[in-house]
């Protein structure tokens, strides 16, 4: 079944703020092996410029994929999602994160398009501070499998 | 912010340093806590057969992570990347045994930008002789 066209473009509202701390910020760098200094001591932060300890690049995607699940998850859109699967994902930064910051995402849904049966659906999440500056932007497609391939 | 490469020392064309990640179902565990994703297939193997995959699979987002440092580690500083984006091409196969798999990574300046200072990174991401990542780009501000 096709999906609706007329969710393109529809945004969802701002997510409450998630604020990041430096625990979880070392957390997940010990999880993906991580061992810049820069994700754990203050002071080799801001030797390089930061006020505090930064997340590793992709630390983020944890707060943007939980605002882009309800976005798919919207029972209007329809979509099957125990069949979704990570297609794509980018991000573009304009700083990184860091501890401290409450981060709030609004999501977007870019595009949806159909292809040899899979649902594609394009979800563009802003990531702003509490002073609604622009932090990155993640660009989440995610693909709901043809059911008879399953 | 405040990488260690200067911009002018870097050519296209140039090769990073290579790097081997190894990967076990202990690290998926570990991952699937800190980031909230507890999907199963990256720890049930029978919820991942049943849903047709050949094993249980890394996150995504891990292989993801792991792949930017070959960027990261290099350019010295985290927080000089502009841009990264992936695709998920294929799925790394986790064996449950001490080895685990082992995600190997190259990377090679693809493109310089003179004006904003940046080069783009391209990653060449493969476990088990297979691609795992396609179109695998960091965009990294240099000195």
């Amino acid at each position: 079944m096709a999906l609706d066209q007329s969710f393109v473009g529809r945004t969802y509202p701002a997510t409450d703020p998630y604020e990041v701390g430096r625990e979880k910020i070392r957390e997940f760098a010990e999880a993906v092996g991580d061992a810049h200094p820069a994700y754990t001591d203050p002071e080799a932060a801001k030797a390089l410029g930061h006020p505090d300890v930064i997340a590793p690049p992709t630390f983020v995607f944890a707060i943007t994929f939980r605002a882009a699940e309800r976005v798919v998850q919207d029972p209007q859109l329809g979509l099957d999602y125990s069949r979704v699967v990570h297609g794509d994902q980018k991000f573009a930064y304009s700083r990184p994160v860091r501890a401290g910051d409450r981060l709030s995402v609004t999501s977007t849904i870019e595009s949806i398009k159909s292809m040899a049966g899979n649902d594609l659906v394009s979800v563009r999440g802003d990531v702003h501070d509490e002073h609604g500056e622009h932090v990155v932007t993640a660009y989440t497609m995610l693909v709901a499998r043809a059911a008879e391939e399953a | 912010m405040a990488a260690r490469i200067s911009f002018d020392d870097v050519e296209v064309g140039q090769e990073l340093p290579s790097r081997s990640f190894p990967v076990t179902r202990a690290d998926l565990v570990r991952y699937a806590g800190a980031s909230g994703d507890f999907n199963p297939i990256h720890w049930n193997e029978k919820f991942a057969k049943e849903v047709g995959l050949p094993d249980v699979i890394a996150h995504g987002m891990f292989t993801m992570a792991e792949a930017v440092r070959v960027a990261t580690d290099w350019a010295g500083d985290p927080g000089a990347l502009v841009e990264y984006g992936v695709r998920f091409t294929k799925p790394v196969v986790v064996p449950n045994d001490d080895e685990g798999a082992v995600i190997e990574v190259g990377g090679k300046i693809g493109a310089k930008d003179d004006e904003a200072r940046t080069v783009r990174v391209d990653l060449l991401v493969k476990s088990a002789g297979q691609k795992v990542l396609g179109m695998s780009r960091a965009v990294i501000r240099l000195a």
